[in-house]
């Protein structure tokens, strides 16, 4: 008899989902589906309200990467502006992207996926946590612990606060650096490198205990797209769309964020209230493509930073094209913890980064403007329309996991068909399953922001599997 | 000694002080640093007497009174703090709270409004009524100033200093109970009201991130204390 198996809740990964797998009469897995169960609808709560509270309001998407949000809401009511945002404004916005890209990534490593990583997928579940990380290897969870503390405090050096700065604002930023607190960002960087450094040995050490895991998490050709910067290098703030193919070469190049609506197209699925988006040009069926870490290493030429450069060189050598498995996300997001770093050191001894001239200020000059930026999970984009008055009449976020979504579903059915054996089921199968989706980093609470046109499926099995009852409703 | 200056003496919260005859409770407890939370008084406008978070107790008397309009006699026995008071102020901020939509983290006055600093210093922990939360307009077709209905506490200040300080009387009140709500001229939108002056006082008058200049990001929005500067000005006495 047909069988299906819930993960409900999937641990360990930012907001709330589970996954459904369906097996065949002989214990086979058929299906696999990954469910986003939460929502969100800011798009519609904004609607009326002034366009100068958005980067505040829009960064309430994420406790974990709200600046991410502030970055591309403040970019997008820069747009609304229309003016010119001073020099300093933007490297020290960078300085805060970049803060918020090394304390994610190290949440993600060293607290959410070191578990899998470094007890083992099989681990027993009670271990396999970050205080059975702390346990075994007390002083790399420290290291891990001080690195996200690291990315924090620059936040909340520059910000005023960790969780929710109100500091980025339309037009640049409400307050200059203060010559110590700079002082105290960079006294810390070399030890932050040190961390990595050594967290990226840890990781090639142990990744030749996973050849299975390499080989089948969501390992399969699709698009990759980020942003890159004018000399085709790693660009977290600005820059412009890049698309490869799985051989690496280039399917679209110098898209201009404005134009991202040509090039990304939604579509909605019955089961799951996070959206898919994909490639427009090539349709719903071919236009699966990734984003974040993976995926902006695979786009560039080169990171732009000697360290980072150096460790890129290692992972392009993992594929011939562009590094397919979704396993190598982590060492992605190791590779960009060191660049961030770097580059948050060649921010900070910039001339002009102590400057008072912060904020441009105007009123609307434009009823529409588009904010694109490089979130620690991947390309996130605002949308805002205003009318005359500045107040918002509409409002479109595309946001990284959003991105990822439909080949997050690919590679759960892809772990789930190699790893699951319906007829004698192990924690660990099932862990793996869900250890797919941690090596995207989703964060679900930021990706479904949307309201409307969401039909909502339950479904009721019975102890045997049958289907006792299905309610629907549409939209 | 003049008649109107008559000294009268009374205890507040068992402190015996003196006062000039006239002079209301929240006058006399603010000279001997009483403290007594108020929301919609404001020196140098005329009192109201609306909000009744001033309530206090007095001897002799089952009602409550507002402090702010309540004018002293003597041998009169206050009492500012009691379990019941503590009740009844947090009972009119949860209510306060619950019928507009008051989003600190995301509002112009974070961290300079005074209906959060009352809610902090009384202790409102949790609003135990359900939030309305009705859908207000933003009016932001001023060129200079924004008002954000979700945020007004209907303390009528705005529409005080406007009529008694500027003389434009640009604001009033429409509707009753939970359906009031603040308008400029007949109902128009601020920016079109051909009675303002864009003098910006109501702003700065207002207790909450109801009225603020446009422009103003969260928690940018700081206001002036210019009345009792003003008063001085005119020579006005406080009494």
């Amino acid at each position: 008899m047909p069988k299906t198996i819930h993960i409900d809740p999937v641990t360990r990964i930012e907001g709330h989902a589970k996954i459904t797998i369906h097996l065949d009469d002989k214990g086979r897995v058929n299906d696999a589906r990954f469910h986003v169960t939460q929502f969100r609808g800011f798009e519609k709560m904004v609607e009326g309200r002034p366009f100068t509270e958005m980067p505040s309001v829009m960064a309430r998407i994420c406790g974990i990467c709200p600046v991410s949000h502030l970055i591309a809401s403040s970019k997008a009511c820069d747009r609304i502006l229309a003016v010119q945002i001073p020099t300093t404004a933007i490297l020290l916005r960078r300085v805060l992207n970049l803060a918020q890209l090394v304390q994610s990534h190290a949440l993600n490593f060293f607290h959410l996926s070191a578990p899998d990583l470094l007890l083992g997928m099989d681990a027993p579940v009670d271990e396999r946590n970050v205080f059975g990380v702390m346990q075994k290897h007390p002083e790399l969870a420290k290291k891990g612990i001080w690195l996200r503390k690291f990315g924090q405090e620059i936040i909340e050096w520059l910000g005023g606060k960790r969780i929710h700065p109100a500091w980025v604002v339309p037009g640049g930023v409400n307050a200059p650096l203060a010559s110590d607190k700079r002082d105290a960002i960079l006294k810390r960087i070399p030890e932050a490198i040190q961390i990595t450094r050594d967290a990226l040995d840890l990781y090639k050490r142990i990744l030749d205990d996973f050849p299975e895991e390499t080989r089948t998490f969501a390992n399969f050709p699709s698009l990759f797209m980020g942003l890159v910067n004018d000399k085709n290098e790693l660009e977290h703030y600005s820059g412009t769309f890049r698309f490869i193919d799985a051989a690496g070469h280039i399917v679209a190049d110098r898209v201009s964020p404005r134009d991202y609506a040509r090039y990304i197209a939604e579509s909605v699925e019955p089961d799951s209230y996070l959206k898919s988006p994909y490639y427009k040009p090539m349709g719903y069926e071919n236009g699966m493509y990734r984003v974040g870490p993976l995926a902006r290493l695979n786009i560039v030429d080169r990171c732009g930073t000697p360290l980072a450069d150096e460790e890129w060189a290692e992972f392009r050598s993992l594929g011939r094209g562009a590094v397919l498995s979704s396993f190598h996300y982590h060492f992605a997001r190791l590779i960009e913890i060191l660049f961030g770093i770097e580059m948050i050191e060649r921010l900070l001894n910039e001339p002009d980064i102590l400057s008072k001239d912060v904020r441009a200020v105007a009123r609307v000059n434009n009823h529409e403007g588009i904010g694109v930026s490089e979130a620690p999970r991947g390309t996130l984009i605002h949308h805002y329309k205003v009318d005359e008055h500045g107040l918002m009449t509409w409002a479109n976020l595309i946001i990284a996991t959003g991105h990822n979504n439909l080949a997050m579903n690919r590679g759960v059915l892809q772990v789930a068909k190699h790893f699951v054996d319906g007829k004698n089921i192990q924690e660990g199968m099932l862990n793996r399953v869900e250890a797919v989706v941690r090596a995207f980093d989703p964060c679900l609470s930021c990706s479904t922001h949307a309201v409307g046109q969401m039909p909502l499926r339950v479904e009721l099995y019975g102890a045997e599997g049958e289907l006792l009852d299905r309610k629907e409703r549409a939209s | 000694m003049t008649p109107s200056s008559r000294v009268k003496t009374l205890t507040i919260d068992g402190r015996p002080v003196s006062a000039r005859s006239g002079e209301t409770i929240l006058k006399v407890a603010r000279e001997n640093n009483i403290f007594i939370p108020t929301l919609c008084h404001m020196d140098g406008l005329s009192p109201v007497g609306a909000c009744r978070l001033c309530l206090v107790e007095i001897k002799g008397s089952s009602k409550l009174v507002p402090a702010c309009i309540t004018s002293i006699f003597e041998g009169m026995e206050v009492s500012t703090k009691s379990e019941q008071l503590d009740k009844y102020r947090k009972m009119i901020l949860a209510l306060l709270f619950s019928e507009r939509n008051h989003v600190c983290s995301v509002c112009v006055s974070n961290g300079h409004c005074e209906l959060q600093t009352l809610a902090q210093t009384l202790g409102l922990e949790h609003v135990h009524v359900p939030y309305l939360y009705p859908v207000m307009d933003v009016d932001a077709s001023h060129e200079r100033f924004v008002s954000d209905h979700s945020r007004c506490v209907l303390c009528t200040r705005c529409v005080r200093v406007c009529e008694e300080i500027e003389g434009a009387h640009t604001w009033d009140i429409m509707g009753r109970g939970a359906e009031a709500k603040i308008i400029s001229d007949l109902n128009q939108p601020w920016g079109f009201s051909e009675s303002c002056t864009s003098c910006g006082k109501c702003v700065h008058v207002c207790p909450t991130g109801a009225l603020f200049e446009a422009g103003k990001s969260t928690a940018e929005m700081t206001k002036r204390q210019f009345l009792p500067y003003l008063s001085l000005m005119r020579g006005e006495k406080n009494d």
